[in-house]
């Protein structure tokens, strides 16, 4: 096994191109774990902390660009009005301290279905900064995740950040588990109000192979929204309308059994968070909701 | 590889490490510091907390190379660090080879006579002092990953609520105690650090 | 701020008489501190993971990939030709004539001969200068299994093709078993059951799973050993009991006990996972064919193959009432699933059977309880031991009872409650306090923890505290679908070893004077694994001796066997063996005293004397001399067996017999919330009462009754190793996937201690770690039961089992 250290974003890719199979490491929260177990013995590691950039985020009119690198508990700590869902997802991740050394890059390079940023990603609307050698392309999020710990990148690239929209509205997320802290999760659910272009966006975490959007439940939602002008109004969605969203998202999973829960539990605990979410994201955009102490 | 970087306030260097290896097997293996503990080595159990620049994180998880440079805190630094916790230099705290325990020395261990009335060394941080004196310590290996960690939380939240020092702890198992005397022992260090300070 | 929260019931039996204590500060019953206590907070304490030699190297395991298979070859070759490889050792490299090891029954290979039974058995050992080196070259080792269809439960077990899990099995349990497949049977009957099941009003009947646990003890298996230059080697291991290590190690070893020498390192937890053998023959192998010192450290994935864990049950029982709530009588069959080897199955069945009933009086009873041969996971002892899978069913069975009688549960219980003097389904008669009823009554009597505590008292009232919730930090609810529950149980278990076992401990204790001050120094082999012996040894001293200083002698097997570090019993049986050892000191030491200064003063001859506060002083307080007076440059040392009191087997047709020793009784109150639509709950309190007799440290005792119930709550909600029933291989041996407490999942643990003392035990007392591990789960179970009005009869409850998906 060979170490490289890159000092600077140039040399990383370039160290990438010369070896596609370089495995990188930036908080090691999934590589560590593989190579302590015996699961996986690289031909090379690549550490990405050298690189200070992958640490900084700027916030701009649009988006937010989050470097790869950026810890979860940064997040939690300084983007929560920018971010609200993904810094909700932030603070289910693991315990402190794999939240002082996890970021979202990491979560997107391993593409587990339960990572527990993508369905707030899916939900907020976010590109994927890939480069290499070769030159740089944004991937849209919603093309991002391939497979089962599969992902678009090629395998020279690396990604250098990720392009998040910032919120225009309430956003939340909710992820079951069997434990009341420090647990993966069984199934997870984001969901984003975007008041400005009166639509709903969500995500749905480890209930299909990849992370997916529940896409029927939305456009039932965004019709409905706008048929009972709910947008203006701001009245109360009817339970029905509520219901019936919770059913589309569940209908979106393509879930299987596993040690952590069964697919019909999984199916069923998306359609409980969708309407949950539907209600807290909806009383916040009413003006009315609750706050959430302790919860980003 | 070698490998340079600064424990307890100590430079050190490792060499022919494997590159495999994580910061925790270089601290237990190879710098004889074995107080950060080995209990699973994937990151859900904390007991091998460490302060990375400050920072708590599971050295199991952080490879030994990432440590390049880096400061790094043990629970055998770990009073060293709480009195010199403005300083910007950390003291001088525990050298290779004087903090862990040779089998040598582990022959030869004993507890020493004891009173049961007090702990008799005297060099010990406010929240080590609380764990022995709360009853928070039972077998001890997950003391001292949970000792770096709450001594963070007490550094950056000096009045914790009983919540926040639940979420705090919430990465650091324990087995034995049912963790009812920890959150004692945190109660009590951020008691009588509020008692110093008035 | 209370530091020590101090039971707050006032004692209410007589404890036994203490003879001295009073001017000797640290004695018995006060909350010293642990001696170790230091050590452990700066990171010095030695673990056996720690354990550091100059020239060591590292050992591995290689386990089988399969359940069940022939192993028609291994090679080697490639593992051996690795650099950095210094041994690579399979059965036929074992030196001895015995190749087996075992707790009771020698039926455990060192390294598969042949055939591998369960999952991640070893089949070789590599010793190489890396672990990584170790690692690489034991994924060289190609072994040809075929595989064989897997035994996972009994009808498997037992169906008349069954491939037999040890064939040509010769121990003494084989004759009194329907199908060797079955380890041992244990059956119960007194009275008339299905005389008395006319006689009730109604019959309640229920069949309960009981999930496989696992100890979970933070430290993994770990040690050193060290070859010596006699052609011995010395181990440095964490274990429960070291001369039953050294009694399984020597033999296959080749090796005379004498040329074994095992030290004691620092145990990372215990719980029952040490009680069997794990890497310390292996590290032993290794260090005597590469003549270097060796470590083996299992990591979190090894563990849970590298011990045995708490057996799966299921469990059949029958209980009738009349309409005014009195048990007539109760039938239950439990079977357990002991995996593939016996470890302590034998005994976790005698337990079973023999505490089957539960703290209640039921005069006519036919019990059955058996064990398994099995591909599954060996099972053996974890904390409670047969009584937590009982406890589990017959609480459950109270509460449908009260049900169907309309009656409140925990009236109910009060109404059958055991008390001194019941006789139990075994014949045996209960010769010391049983305060079951009080018990209930005292969690029963607190106050409930308020409501709606997610709701931050904020100006509007209206914040959420997720962390308060089910679900925690993954902000599942704000509040909906959750409801409350309130749920009762109470347990029964046994202290110290039954059915006949010599169950003795060894205390040497020496007094000599350092500088001017007596110092007594403790040695015995008991395994402290954090439970506080150590602790509580020094407290006996100083009460019996009258010195402040004592000096704890590490543990290992120079000295006599301290027995095992489990079935609640370190504190009575070692803790009695340091106070005879004690004893006998004390009275060598006035004998010198008499020597020395006797004509000086009549009161050596004729008072009664005591050691109190360095000094011998007559029982009406006049000062005789100080012991550095009476001692000068003399030592007393003292090395004295004590066992207690004998039991007897149980008859294996009809299980009567005076089995045990003495009882340990609790009672659990959980208060939880539970989300009803996602079925996530979270424990709100566990308040527990429990009589310990006499609390040597009280902060101790709080801290094992604490800790007990932790891991009751877990075995209730969350932990449980899954096996495929297909494949019998473990699915989830990991702490990704085996999930244990957190701080967040851990309640408010309010503790009510009762000390009444049992006459016959060391100072009253009452073995403490295990009765708390019963009764938690149930209360939790019945808990979650109110708040659903689900049945509930699996434990661990999942999620799907509450949503019902």
């Amino acid at each position: 096994m060979d170490f490289l250290r890159p000092a600077s974003w140039e040399e990383a890719l370039a160290a990438k191109a010369e070896h596609p199979t370089a495995v990188p490491i930036a908080g090691g929260t999934d590589v560590m774990v593989e190579i302590n177990f015996d699961h996986r013995r690289p031909e090379h590691l690549m550490d990405l902390n050298r690189i200070g950039e992958l640490s900084e985020w700027q916030v701009g009119p649009e988006t937010v660009r989050l470097g790869a690198s950026v810890p979860y508990s940064a997040v939690m700590e300084h983007l929560r009005a920018e971010l609200p869902g993904l810094a909700l997802a932030s603070h289910t991740v693991a315990s402190p301290q794999i939240r002082n050394r996890g970021g979202v890059g990491g979560n997107l390079g391993t593409a587990s279905p339960a990572g527990d940023a993508h369905p707030a990603l899916l939900a907020a609307g976010a590109e994927v900064e890939a480069a290499s050698v070769r030159g740089t392309r944004m991937i849209p999020i919603d093309d991002f995740y391939t497979g089962v710990k599969r992902n678009a990148l090629a395998p020279d690239e690396l990604i250098r950040a990720v392009h998040i929209r910032k919120a225009d509205g309430p956003q939340q997320y909710s992820k079951v588990g069997t434990r009341n802290a420090m647990v993966i999760a069984v199934c997870a659910f984001g969901l984003a109000l975007h008041p400005e272009t009166r639509t709903v966006r969500t995500g749905i975490g480890s209930a299909a192979p990849t992370p997916v959007r529940a896409k029927a439940a939305e456009e039932f939602l965004n019709a409905a929204l706008e048929e009972g002008g709910f947008w203006e109004s701001g009245k109360i969605i009817t339970p029905s309308v509520a219901k019936q969203f919770a059913q589309l998202a569940a209908g979106a999973c393509n879930p299987i059994d596993d040690v952590r829960g069964t697919a019909a539990y999984r199916r069923h605990a998306v359609g409980i968070m969708a309407r949950r979410t539907l209600g807290w994201t909806w009383e916040q955009y009413r003006g009315a909701g609750r706050t959430l102490e302790g919860a980003a | 590889m070698r490998v340079n970087f600064t424990v307890n306030g100590r430079k050190q260097e490792a060499d022919d490490v494997w590159e495999g290896e994580s910061l925790l097997y270089v601290l237990r293996e190879r710098m004889g510091l074995p107080g950060s503990k080995n209990a699973c080595e994937q990151g859900e159990c904390g007991s091998c907390t460490v302060r990375l620049d400050g920072v708590p994180v599971c050295s199991c998880l952080v490879a030994a190379g990432q440590a390049e440079g880096r400061e790094i805190v043990t629970v055998e630094g770990l009073a060293d660090y709480a009195r010199h916790r403005d300083d910007s230099h950390p003291g001088a705290g525990c050298a290779a080879g004087t903090c862990g325990t040779s089998l040598d020395q582990a022959q030869r261990w004993q507890a020493r006579p004891t009173d049961g009335q007090s702990a008799d060394v005297a060099e010990l941080s406010p929240i080590q002092q609380a764990f022995i004196d709360a009853g928070a310590v039972q077998c001890g290996f997950c003391t001292p990953g949970l000792l770096v960690a709450a001594d963070e939380l007490l550094e950056t939240q000096p009045s914790p609520s009983d919540q926040d020092i639940r979420e705090a702890l919430s990465g650091n198992l324990c087995r034995c105690t049912g963790y009812e005397k920890i959150l004692d022992a945190v109660r009590l260090a951020a008691a009588r650090q509020e008692e110093a300070v008035r | 701020m209370t530091l020590h929260p101090r039971a707050a019931s006032v004692p209410a039996g007589t404890p036994t008489k203490i003879t001295q204590g009073s001017e000797t500060r640290g004695g018995i019953g006060e909350s010293t501190l642990r001696p170790d206590g230091t050590l452990k907070v700066t990171g010095e304490f030695a673990y056996s993971s720690d354990m550091w030699h100059e020239d060591m190297l590292w050992g591995h395991t290689l386990r089988s990939t399969v359940a069940h298979a022939e192993i028609r070859s291994i090679d080697i070759g490639e593992a051996v030709a690795t650099p950095g490889v210094y041994a690579v050792l399979t059965y036929d490299d074992l030196p001895a004539e015995m190749k087996n090891y075992g707790l009771e029954i020698q039926d455990t290979p060192v390294l598969a001969h042949g055939k591998v039974r369960h999952h991640g058995e070893p089949v070789a050992l590599v010793a190489a200068d890396h672990p990584e080196t170790a690692r690489r070259a034991a994924a060289r080792i190609r072994i040809d299994y075929a595989e064989l269809p897997v035994i996972t439960d009994e009808a498997s077990a037992t169906a008349p093709d069954a491939v037999l899990v040890h064939e040509g099995r010769t121990d003494h349990h084989i004759g009194h078993v329907a199908h060797p497949n079955i380890v041992h049977r244990q059956p119960i009957v007194r009275g008339d059951a299905d005389a008395a099941a006319e006689r009730a009003d109604v019959i309640v009947t229920g069949d309960y799973v009981f999930g496989m646990q696992d100890q979970a003890f933070l430290g993994p298996e770990s040690g050193l050993a060290v070859p010596s230059e006699d052609g011995g080697v010395e181990l440095y291991v964490a274990t429960q009991w070291l001369h039953s290590d050294l009694r399984q190690i020597a033999p296959v070893l080749g090796l005379p006990e004498d040329k074994v020498r095992m030290t004691l390192s620092g145990v990372g937890g215990a719980f029952g996972g040490r009680e069997d053998l794990s890497m310390q023959i292996h590290a032993c192998l290794l260090a005597l064919r590469t003549g270097k010192p060796v470590k083996m450290v299992y990591n979190r994935f090894e563990s849970f193959f590298g011990h045995v864990h708490r057996h799966p049950a299921k469990l059949h029982y029958e209980h009738g009432a009349t309409k005014d709530g009195k048990l007539t009588h109760m039938k239950c069959r439990i079977v357990l699933d002991g995996g593939a080897y016996a470890s302590a199955s034998p005994a976790v069945v005698g337990n079973a059977s023999s505490l089957a009933v539960g703290p209640y009086v039921v005069e006519d009873v036919d019990i059955e309880a058996i064990a398994l041969y099995s591909n599954n996971p060996p099972c053996g002892a974890m904390r409670g031991f047969g009584a937590v899978q009982a406890c589990f069913a017959y609480e459950a069975q109270m509460d449908k009872l009260a049900a169907a009688l309309d009656m409140d549960p925990v009236e109910l219980r009060q109404l059958n409650a055991m008390e001194q003097g019941t006789l139990l389904p075994t014949g045996q008669r209960v010769d010391s306090p049983a305060p079951v009823a009080e018990l209930l009554r005292r969690v029963k009597a607190r106050p409930l923890p308020p409501e709606q505590q997610w709701l931050s008292a904020d100006a509007d009232g209206s914040s959420v505290d997720v962390r308060a919730l089910p679900g925690g930090l993954s902000n599942t609810t704000h509040g909906e679908g959750v409801v409350r529950g309130v749920g009762y149980a109470v347990g029964l278990k046994n202290v110290g070893f039954s059915e006949g076992f010599d169950d003795y401990s060894t205390a040497r204790v020496r007094m000599e004077v350092i500088n001017g001050e007596p110092v007594a120094t403790v040695h015995t082999a008991m395994a402290e694994v954090g439970q506080g012996g150590v602790t509580v040894h020094a407290q006996i001293a100083r009460t019996e001796l009258g010195v402040n200083q004592v000096t704890i002698h590490p543990a290992d097997t120079q000295v006599g066997s301290a027995g095992s570090t489990s079935a609640s019993r370190q504190t009575y049986v070692t803790g009695g063996a340091v106070k005879n050892s004690c004893e006998a000191v004390r009275e060598q030491v006035l004998e010198i005293g008499r020597r020395r200064f006797g004509t000086y003063h009549p009161a050596w001859a004729t008072a009664e004397l005591l050691l109190e506060g360095g000094k011998v002083v007559t029982d009406g307080g006049e000062v005789l001399a100080s012991l550095a007076d009476v001692l000068e440059d003399e030592a007393v040392d003292v090395e004295l067996e004590w066992r207690h009191r004998p039991t007897e087997a149980f008859d294996l047709r009809t299980g009567q017999g005076n089995g045990h020793v003495q009882y340990s009784f609790a009672a659990h109150r959980a208060v939880v919330e539970v989300d009803t639509e996602l079925g996530l709950v979270k424990v709100i309190e566990l308040a527990c009462a429990q009589d310990v007799g006499k609390a040597l440290n009280p902060l101790s005792v709080v801290g094992q009754i604490q800790g007990g119930t932790t891991q009751g709550l877990g075995v209730a909600v969350m932990e449980e190793i899954i096996v495929d029933p297909k494949t019998a291989k473990v699915r989830n041996p990991s702490f990704t996937d085996y999930l244990i407490p957190t701080i967040l999942d851990t309640p408010a643990i309010p503790v009510d201690v009762l000390e009444l003392a049992d006459d016959h035990a060391p100072y009253g007392l009452r073995g403490v770690g295990e009765a708390p591990t019963l009764s938690s789960t149930p209360a939790v179970l019945a808990a979650i039961r109110n708040a659903t009005g689900l049945e509930l009869n699996r434990t661990p409850v999942r999620p799907e089992h509450i949503t019902g998906t």
